[in-house]
């Protein structure tokens, strides 16, 4: 079974939000620090990439109540899980471990399910997140030309963390949240490195975050140059995720649609923030916005990203059933 | 032509390029070349960058689709030079819009070029001239960046001169790309080799003709490559002569788009257009070109002689808006960004204005409102904002020194203002509009950038002395970062206002979330403007305290009405929480008859006593050294600087006990006590007949988990009815005597250092006479634990029997307390502590609480109480609602 056969056969479903989930074990400094990282001189509550290793339960069964929920694909839990995301929390030296072992556990959880259906496909995407830092924006306003991290610092971080994404059994790897395109191409970059390396072929999605209205990225790019700027590496799919709501999405996910002769995914947020950072729109809001992407023929892959649950993949599940899947050969214009 | 349809060469800037059939002839902009442009030289080897820019934005107003940057130059650092450019090129949003063309000879300043990029750039270029390996290398590095590019008509033997070694090499490269490198073909772009004509050497007349058919011959056989040259080259022998040239530059580039070439490096304003070429220069220049003629080349030499050269005005940069009128100026540079006139704009501005603060309030700030309107409208995005702020900067460093000037004295700024996009958070446009505008109005801006720690953000308000925290966040986890900041703040007793702003912010999380967890005042701003009123309010001495109660009495009837629309933590009334009290088998617990009653005095405690029960942990934070004593000493971060500290502590504790600079003063007491409701009664007498004191604890009323009581104080006590004979005690340690002089006498030394240290330490000294007084009661005074085997560490950790909490702390949170203690031990006249108007002790050192006694007795916090325990407690107490109010405030839900 392949995940192309699978593609063509119907619309995929990714899996929803992992902190979401997270924030509802209520977990505490001590939970996060497990029994090996008691004496760990930083705060760790808050990383929650580090749970996979300090609380692996919690984590497999989140990647459970997704697969029940009717996830084709669920993502590893390494969204921050490179040497640049842990500084904060001084675990620079897990990166290659975090990776290893969140997609370890996402690949255990994945074979229960495989043995239990084995009629239905169930992959493991290895989550990329775009890192704390932006590679061609400045934070400083007085410099402009400044920039806090270099293209070479983030394929050293990347490769790490594909190493460990691979080597602990990802399907796929999923570069997301592209708000700085310079940023994916350092992950693509990085993936590219370790497939010849390895003489390996991974499937590669990849994702962007059109941030606001203006229709672009945080890094000021239009849909179409970040399209372009990612096709020099042969993906598996490209899209967006984050930031916005279904409704909100939709435009530009459907932009890419008609642009990309590759499949498109989407997993937008559930609505918009309300006034607390709480994401309030409920599944079967979001499963009928969902169905204006699966009328409009607009995706191959479907699923969530911020606030969103198991319930809420469910709905989109049922949704995602009742229609074909878009046909990449025919993009409307290229 | 190819059967198959070609497919686009698609690139990227911000926004999207696609060179396909349907597009014109794409122009590449020039001038930003060190080799091309002297003018551009100089500004990079003078390091004038943001006149180099300049350059660049003149290419793209001038109608530039792709901008080609070379810094190939024997005394620029070409590597640097190219990153630094890049990277502020991308700073530009209306620069960084269209693709760049990484131009050069060196492989290693293309490398650096590509990793600078985010759009899909081009390489310019690779050829074979070192041989197949080196090219192959290249293109697949390339590849990996995600680039076109061009490749030169050059191989090991040399560049292609002649129409066949052009097809040649052409092909070669082509069939090692596609074949090998797996390049997409595409992406391939073929520069076949402008060479001048009309130099006089005879094997140069077929210079632009054989261009001519390789390009056809590239265009037909060589599937969806395209065709590029940089077009100046042909003109080379006629330098001097515009005219000339200009109309070469015309005639080539129209045969040259004839044959197929679809982009090229042209510059417009050495470009005539084809049609407005007089007849005859044009038939002269194209039997050079198309060696129509043998003479052709005399022939044309002889003719421009007699043509003048008229300078052209060229294609330039719109500089119409120039002609507007002032105001309109500074706004349209503000929009644009464009900090080439603000300068001057702005002295044009202060000439005209009263004072130069008004050219800031008046046109300045007008133009960034319509800046902030458009990016609030979605119309203007990031990076177009910044640069606003940018101008807006320029325009205010000008007008500083006239500022500056204005003033009698030395205080330049009205107040100073750390600003800090929180931990986890990349987002500070709205921080820095802020920022901006505040400085704007003469307040100095401390920025600590984005992603910034709340340690680091306090550090830095209290090390700035800042009057105001300016916090920034869009994306939702910093919210939480906020409040956080809130309560440490909070927690460190940090006072300084702060302002909350960001895209998800909200009157309602900061009303609700923020302000309730901090002290100091905590205010949301939601747009510059408005910034600047909240500070100016908050650094007024007469208006600031009025206008934080103001704020915070907003916020609490907003948090009241937003708490009523939501359903939140739910409170039980005052009667069902004493329902709910704690009840303690009184029946099968019999209280230990302290050894001693009544109030005892100790007036000389050995300091060296107390040492062993000093918890250091605290002691560091005081020094904002964050840790664990004794963990702290071997912290990677700040380990060597505790470790430092505590030397130096060390020894000044050791001169402080030998040298008796403080000394140690205890009173205390254990009294008959019961409870009658949520009061304490003491007596004086062993009937309990005669009520001599009465305290007053308070309710928890959050409403609890099943089985969980809602406890006071006073459930810790037996009630009077339950006829059990139970005690109290209370106490006042302190060993600040002496500090307040000796700290003095150290700041008239200007030694900060030991001032701190002297008071860091007395502090530790009370707490650690709090712990070993409570100890010497256990096991002696009252003598409840007598037979208590406890280490420091234990102690520290509260394992013991029994519970001294302080008025003023989370059980018992009203200060009044220490009135009924101070009355009840006589704390003033026995060792000499006061209370000042506030309830604070005095010396500062000192340390207040009850003793209870009971196993169970728990510490535990009061949290939020309803207005009906407030109005039972005002009647008790014997005081006015308001009052009552003013001391619990904190304590009250806000309904």
């Amino acid at each position: 079974m392949s995940i192309e056969k699978d593609l063509e056969q119907r619309i995929l479903v990714l899996d929803g939000a992992m902190g979401t989930m997270i924030q509802n074990h209520s977990l505490e400094e001590a939970d996060f620090r497990g029994e090996r990282f008691v004496g760990h001189p930083a705060i760790l509550k808050g990383n929650n990439d580090l749970l996979s290793i300090t609380q692996p339960e919690i984590i497999k069964a989140i990647h459970r109540n997704y697969f029940d929920a009717g996830a084709d694909i669920v993502e590893t839990n390494t969204f921050s899980s490179t040497s640049i995301g842990m500084a904060d929390y001084q675990m620079e030296s897990l990166a290659y471990e975090l990776n290893y072992e969140s997609a370890k556990i996402a690949k255990e959880v994945s074979q229960e399910y495989l043995e239990k259906t084995p009629d239905q496909a169930r992959y493991v995407a290895g989550s990329i997140g775009p890192t704390n830092k932006t590679a061609s924006m400045s934070p400083d306003v007085n410099d402009p030309g400044f920039r806090a991290i270099t293209f070479d610092e983030l394929v050293t971080a990347y490769r790490e963390q594909v190493l460990g994404l691979i080597d602990g059994g990802s399907d796929l790897l999923l570069v997301e949240t592209i708000f700085d395109t310079l940023n994916a191409k350092a992950a693509l970059y990085a993936i590219n490195e370790v497939k010849e390396e390895r003489g390996i072929d991974i499937p590669i999605m990849v994702s962007g975050t059109i941030t606001d209205a203006s229709g672009r990225t945080l890094s000021g790019q239009t849909v179409e140059a970040f399209r372009i700027s990612m096709s020099h590496i042969p993906l598996l799919s490209i899209g967006f995720n984050c930031a916005l709501g279904a409704d909100q999405l939709l435009p530009y996910v459907k932009r890419l649609a008609n642009q990309s002769d590759i499949y498109v995914s989407a997993h937008p947020n559930a609505g918009l923030p309300n006034a607390f950072g709480a994401y309030d729109q409920s599944p079967e809001e979001m499963q009928s916005l969902i169905e204006d992407y699966l009328k409009q023929n607009a995706v191959n892959i479907i699923g969530g990203c911020c606030g969103t649950t198991p319930d809420h993949i469910r709905l989109i599940a049922e949704a995602a059933k009742k229609y074909p899947p878009r046909n990449p050969n025919h993009p409307q214009h290229a | 032509m190819p059967s198959q349809k070609r497919k686009p060469l698609l690139l990227s800037g911000l926004e999207p390029l696609v060179i396909s059939d349907a597009t014109n002839f794409v122009n590449i902009g020039e001038r930003t070349n060190v080799t091309g442009s002297r003018k551009f030289l100089r500004l990079i080897e003078k390091n004038q960058y943001s006149e180099a820019i300049e350059v660049a934005r003149e290419q793209v107003l001038g109608g530039a689709q792709i901008i080609d940057v070379n810094m190939d130059e024997g005394m620029i650092d070409g590597v640097q030079a190219m990153t630094r450019f890049l990277n502020l090129m991308a700073a530009e949003p209306d620069i960084a819009r269209i693709p760049v063309m990484i131009d050069s000879s060196k492989w290693e300043i293309i490398e650096a070029g590509l990793k600078v990029v985010q759009g899909k750039s081009v390489v310019n270029s690779i050829s074979l001239k070192e041989g197949e390996a080196t090219f192959i290398a290249q293109a697949m590095t390339i590849k990996k960046y995600g680039a076109a590019v061009i490749v030169m008509a050059f191989d090991e033997e040399g560049q292609a001169d002649s129409l066949e070694r052009r097809i040649e090499i052409c092909k070669r490269s082509y069939d090692i790309l596609v074949e090998k490198v797996h390049f997409a073909p595409e992406d391939i772009i073929f520069d076949p080799n402008i060479f001048p004509v009309a130099t006089g050497m005879e094997e140069h007349r077929k210079n632009a003709v054989d261009f001519f058919h390789a390009t056809q011959w590239i265009r037909e056989h060589l599937p969806h490559a395209s065709v590029s040259g940089g077009v100046s080259n042909v003109s080379f022998s006629f330098r001097g002569n515009n005219t000339v040239r200009e109309a070469m530059h015309a005639s080539f580039l129209y045969h040259a788009i004839q044959h197929g070439m679809n982009m090229g490096i042209v510059n417009p304003s050495m470009l005539e257009v084809y049609d407005e070429v007089p007849k005859e220069l044009m038939v002269h220049v194209e039997d050079v070109l198309l060696d129509r003629r043998e003479d052709a080349t005399e022939r044309l030499l002889e003719y421009a002689e007699n043509v003048v050269s008229v300078k052209k005005e060229g294609k330039k940069q719109d500089i119409t808006w120039r002609q507007e009128e002032l105001k309109s100026r500074i706004t349209h540079a503000l929009i644009k960004g464009i900090d080439t006139f603000i300068v001057e704009d702005t002295e044009e501005a202060r000439k005209e204005a009263n004072r130069p603060i008004d050219v800031i309030e008046g046109p300045l700030m007008d133009g960034m409102n319509v800046v902030g309107d458009l990016f609030g409208a979605g119309k203007m995005f990031l990076p177009q904002v910044v640069k606003s702020a940018r101008v807006m900067k320029k325009a205010v460093a000008y007008l500083q020194p006239f500022i500056e000037a204005e003033k009698n004295e030395g205080a330049q700024f009205a107040g100073k203002v750390v600003m800090a996009t929180v931990k986890g958070d990349v987002h500070d446009i709205g921080k820095n509009i802020v920022s901006v505008v505040l400085a704007c109005n003469n307040y100095e801006i401390v920025d600590l950038g984005v992603m910034v720690p709340p340690e680091v953000i306090i550090l830095r308000a209290v090390e700035e002395q800042a009057d105001v925290i300016g916090l920034s966040g869009l994306i939702t986890p910093s919210l939480d970062e906020m409040v956080y900041l809130a309560k440490e703040l909070d927690r460190q007793n940090i006072k300084i206002p702060v302002l909350i702003g960001g895209a998800t912010t909200s009157k309602a999380h900061t009303a609700v979330k923020i302000a309730p967890v901090s002290q100091g005042p905590v205010i949301h701003v939601n747009d510059a403007s408005r910034a600047v009123a909240v500070v100016s309010n908050l650094l007024q001495k007469d208006q600031r305290e009025p206008y934080i109660l103001k704020i915070r009495e907003e916020y609490e009837v907003f948090k009241a009405k937003f708490l009523a629309r939501t359903s939140s933590k739910t409170y039980l009334t005052y009667e069902q929480a004493q329902q709910n009290a704690l009840s303690l088998a009184w029946n099968q617990f019999t209280p230990t008859v302290p050894k001693t009653m009544g109030g005892i005095t100790l007036t000389d405690v050995p300091l060296a006593d107390l040492v062993p029960f000093i918890d250091w942990s605290p002691f560091f934070r005081s020094w904002d050294l964050h840790g664990k004593y004794p963990d702290i000493l071997t912290d990677t971060v700040v380990g060597e600087q505790a470790q430092s500290l505590f030397a130096d502590a060390q020894r000044m504790l050791t001169q402080l006990i030998n040298e008796k600079w403080l000394t140690a003063k205890a009173r205390f007491g254990m009294f008959p006590a019961n409870t009658v409701g949520d009061d304490i009664e003491i007596y004086t007498d062993k009937e309990r007949n005669t009520v001599q004191a009465t305290w007053l604890t308070l309710r928890q009323q959050l409403k609890k988990t099943k089985d969980q009581p809602n406890i006071a104080l006073s459930d810790y006590i037996a009630p009077k009815s339950s006829g059990v004979q139970d005690y109290m005690g209370a106490f006042c340690v302190c060993t600040g005597f002496g500090t307040a002089e000796r700290a003095k006498a150290f700041e008239e030394e200007n030694d900060d250092y030991n001032s701190i240290m002297i008071k860091a330490l007395a502090d530790r000294l009370a707490e650690a006479f709090a712990e070993y007084l409570h100890l010497m009661v256990r096991k002696e005074y009252w003598g409840y634990a007598a037979d208590e085997k406890l280490t420091n560490e234990e102690l520290i950790k509260e394992t013991y029997k029994g519970i001294r909490p302080a008025p003023g702390y989370p059980a018992c949170p009203d200060h009044l307390e220490k009135k009924t203690l101070w009355d009840l031990l006589k704390v003033e006249e026995e060792i000499g502590v006061q209370l000042t108007e506030s309830l604070a002790m005095w010396p500062a050192a000192a340390v207040s609480g009850y003793y209870f006694a009971h196993p169970e007795a728990k510490y535990f916090g009061l949290g939020k109480i309803k207005e009906d325990q407030l109005v039972s407690y005002s009647q008790r107490r014997k005081i006015s609602l308001d009052e009552a109010r003013k001391w619990l405030n904190p304590n009250l839900i806000e309904d």
